[in-house]
């Protein structure tokens, strides 16, 4: 196991050059120089534009400006954002934890209606259930996310008054970040009501969150039921004569896992890289807005370095998920 | 957190489960995150809300909801008789905020106008590049070259010399760049190897002190108590809750979340407008949005060509579909709000017929122009493409075909300033600081050919013009001056002038006292809340 560990952990290391690589490509590939984008409408001279250019180091050759990138992450150092001044690592951490918490949250509520949804649409499978779910499934699946986004809070917000339209806790409530995770932070503070607030808060949007991946994992649990469900060691067992919840919750379901996993792993690493639309609607203070406004302000330093930090986290999730496959499946780590 | 912090927290909790009763707060939905606390080093309206206009005074200000320039930190001034020495006298008894690591031991004085400008200014100046050296109003305005020196004529006095007459100078002073910082302040980070500190955890003489930001969710701020002007803020509690969409926004303030909220989506006015729970209020904005053609290639470079394209230009249409109504026809380059501003000067009458016989007269026939269109959305033109499309219409009516291009908005801020550039552009102008210079010579004067002038224009009689008014320090004249240039500029037509928004500010209706500012603020010194 530890062997196998260490062995994904090995590949670790040409991901990591390649994604720093190609970050520091990617922003540099896109039309559009970061000093005229500042200047804007009013302009500045060509005097101006040279003593900027050196400031900013686009004067020397970009492998040099790639070396000094390159040696400065590797110190754990990724830069300073143009616009904020601020250094990227410091803004990327006081912005995550916000999208880990929505993530999270989206992730187990798409799991936990999810799942059980697919089962039970595969064990029903062409009844009138199946189809239902299937039908609203696929809805979720190809809702324009800003327009759900908007209609749940024209409804439960504006009509009914039930849930906060945006942000993360009632303004009413101050205290410091600890964690940066508002339902632990608002339990910490002591304030009553703060906790009730932020859970308040996350409903709409983790609703919002979920609906794509919960239609995705419902719907691929119920495929891969009902792949397993005709497998003839689910025959035998039933010959055998366990009980039908005992096949399909034990025997079905722990095989079926393995391709839902992957889904879910999949899943998770999109939501960590920010959810654009989510965050925006909900004015949710996560990583998506951040990296979408560094773009259009073509800020590199926060676009390179927001890039590397979301791959990091995509690949620590991919290594869970890895391992969870081995956890499920003995013969993949004894491969 | 210190006892100060706690304290205004209290008073924000107080204020919001009291209801109105006691300490007030006051909510702004504000549309976007400032890009940092020093007003110096930006130029986004987004960031001067946050800073300039909540936590800073400068030595002059333009008075809320017009763009008169009134005493701020300054009592008075004189100018030299040669337009050359700006001699500023200073209020007393004006004392800078105090937070939980810094407190003043000296009130307001010259030592800390000259920092603030110093700064910006000497590249030997400590603070000069800790925050990356790019002051970009500062160099904008011309001021490196402007200024010759700033001297202190005694505790209460600073003397600006200049190297030319510069009539706007003043203006330029209530800018948002020209904000005064605190030099004791700054000595203290210095010493404490904590200088981007001075854009992070802002000191001012403003009228709320900075409490606390979170990035794109919220800024907190408390009254100032010690503010000099007697009787102001009205609010005891200032928080601006960030919401960048518009539709959200206008859902916020519709469920008494926030009280104000900027730049509604044109769409939703009518509705708001019908709202009980909602007052609209609305000024005309000081921009101008416009066609500029490029005068140094033909057949644009033929005032009569010029002229009949603009006759072909159905400006109502636009005015109709692009601003939805929210805005109205420009027939001058600056806005009507804006002093020496024409209004005797005929816009071009919309005469597709004319237009069509005065090309055909000229010999332009089958001409194929090429129109740009921003890829950004601003107040002066919401939709570009939109606008493009409908001049591709109208003037195939006279026989141009058009071909709508577009870049990615570096790019086109780029690209459209060459000088052999093909067609004409879409672009606009959100003024700076209310004087006409600062949109006739800035976007039609000879130096900003290759820059900022789009329409490559540089005629001398309008030069002239521009050029004596900006050495005249006499406003009377300077009015004079500006009200021929435009006359010039309606002969010549280097632009299509199309438009001026409207800027809608929606406000709940407990909110009294709020001027909609004709220079984009949002100011909430003189706000209160009604029982």
């Amino acid at each position: 196991m530890l062997r196998y560990f260490l062995g994904r952990l090995l590949t670790f290391v040409p991901t990591f050059l390649g994604v720093t690589l190609i970050s520091f490509a990617f922003i540099r590939v896109l039309p559009g120089d970061p000093i005229i984008v500042m200047a804007g409408e009013r302009g500045l001279t060509e005097e101006r534009y040279q003593e900027l250019s050196r400031q900013f180091g686009f004067d020397q050759p970009l492998l040099v400006q790639f070396w000094d990138y390159f040696t400065g992450v590797l110190q754990g150092d990724l830069g300073q954002s143009y616009v904020t001044k601020k250094p990227v690592f410091d803004e990327f951490f006081t912005l995550f934890p916000a999208t880990l918490e929505l993530s999270l949250c989206a992730i187990v509520l798409a799991m936990l209606l999810g799942l059980p949804a697919g089962v039970v649409a595969a064990v029903y499978r062409g009844k009138f259930f199946d189809r239902a779910l299937m039908s609203t499934a696929l809805v979720g699946y190809s809702m324009p996310i800003f327009w759900w986004a908007l209609l749940l809070i024209i409804v439960f917000s504006g009509n009914l008054g039930w849930t906060p339209v945006s942000g993360r806790i009632d303004l009413l409530y101050y205290f410091d970040d600890v964690t940066g995770f508002m339902l632990i932070d608002s339990l910490l503070s002591g304030q009553s009501g703060a906790f009730l607030s932020a859970v308040r808060h996350l409903i709409l949007p983790t609703i919002v969150l979920a609906t794509i991946p919960l239609a995705v994992i419902a719907r691929q649990t119920r495929s891969a039921m009902l792949e397993v469900l005709s497998e003839d060691y689910i025959r035998t067992a039933r010959a055998k004569g366990l009980s039908p919840s005992r096949i399909n919750g034990l025997h079905a379901l722990r095989n079926a896992m393995i391709p839902v996993i992957t889904v879910i792993g999949l899943s998770v690493g999109t939501l960590l890289a920010g959810a654009i639309l989510t965050e925006t609607i909900f004015s949710w203070p996560g990583i998506g807005k951040w990296m979408v406004d560094s773009i259009f302000r073509r800020d590199y330093p926060v676009v390179q370095g927001g890039l590397l930090m979301i791959a990091l986290m995509v690949m620590i999730v991919n290594l869970t998920v890895d391992l969870l496959y081995s956890l499920i499946n003995p013969k993949i780590r004894h491969r | 957190m210190s006892l100060k912090t706690y304290l205004a927290i209290g008073g924000l909790i107080a204020a919001v489960s009291a209801g109105t009763a006691g300490a007030q707060t006051l909510v702004y939905c504000s549309e976007g995150s400032p890009e940092g606390f020093d007003p110096a080093l930006y130029t986004s309206g987004t960031t001067f809300d946050a800073s300039s206009q909540s936590i800073y005074n400068r030595l002059v200000e333009f008075e809320t909801g017009t763009t008169k320039v009134i005493p701020g930190l300054a009592e008075s001034w004189d100018v030299s008789e040669d337009g050359l020495e700006y001699t500023f006298h200073l209020r007393s008894g004006v004392k800078f905020h105090s937070s939980d690591s810094f407190t003043p031991t000296r009130d307001f004085n010259a030592d800390d106008v000259i920092f603030s400008f110093e700064r910006q200014r000497l590249e030997d100046n400590p603070f000069h590049m800790a925050s990356g050296g790019t002051w970009e109003y500062f160099q904008g305005m011309s001021m490196p070259d402007l200024i010759s020196s700033i001297e202190k004529v005694d505790d209460m006095t600073v003397k600006f010399v200049l190297t030319r007459p510069e009539a706007p100078f003043v203006a330029n002073m209530a800018m948002d760049f020209a904000s005064i910082l605190s030099a004791e302040y700054a000595d203290q980070l210095e010493a404490d190897g904590a200088m981007e500190m001075l854009n992070q955890a802002p000191i001012g003489t403003g009228p709320f002190t900075f409490v606390a930001y979170q990035k794109d969710a919220v800024i907190r701020y408390a009254k100032n108590a010690d503010y000099w002007k007697e009787g102001l803020p009205k609010v005891d509690n200032l928080v601006f809750a960030i919401t960048p969409d518009a539709s959200v926004r206008y859902q916020k303030l519709s469920a008494g979340e926030c009280h104000v909220m900027p730049y509604p989506n044109p769409a939703d006015v009518t509705a708001m407008q019908d709202d009980d729970n909602i007052n609209v209020l609305e000024q005309e904005g000081l921009n101008v949005g416009y066609l500029a053609y490029n005068t140094t290639i033909a057949p644009y470079d033929n005032p009569k060509v010029r002229k009949a394209l603009n006759m072909a230009i159905d400006k109502q249409a636009i005015i109709d579909v692009v601003f939805q109504g929210s805005g109205q026809i420009a027939k001058n380059p600056i806005p009507p709000t804006m002093w020496s501003y024409n209004d005797a000067v005929e816009d071009d009458a919309y005469d597709p017929e004319a237009a069509k016989a005065m090309l055909e007269e000229e010999g332009v026939t089958d001409l194929d122009m090429k129109i740009w269109a921003m890829p950004v959305q601003r107040p002066y033109n919401p939709n570009a493409r939109r606008m493009a499309e409908l001049m591709q219409e109208d003037f195939s009516k006279v026989g141009v075909n058009v071909e709508i291009v577009s870049y990615e908005w570096g790019e086109y801020l780029s690209r459209s300033r060459a000088l052999d550039r093909d067609g004409a552009i879409l672009m606009g102008w959100t003024g700076d600081n209310g004087d006409p210079d600062n949109f006739l010579a800035v976007l039609l004067g000879c130096d900003g050919v290759e820059n900022s002038n789009r329409a490559q224009w540089c005629y001398q009689p309008f030069e002239d013009l521009i050029q004596e008014a900006k050495v005249t320090t006499d406003t009377d004249k300077r009015t004079e001056l500006y009200e021929q240039a435009q006359v010039v500029f309606k002969e010549q037509a280097p632009w299509a002038t199309i438009a001026h928004s409207v800027v809608y500010m929606p406000v709940r209706p407990e909110v009294e006292g709020f001027k909609v500012h004709p220079l984009g603020s949002h100011i909430f010194t003189e706000v209160s809340l009604a029982e």
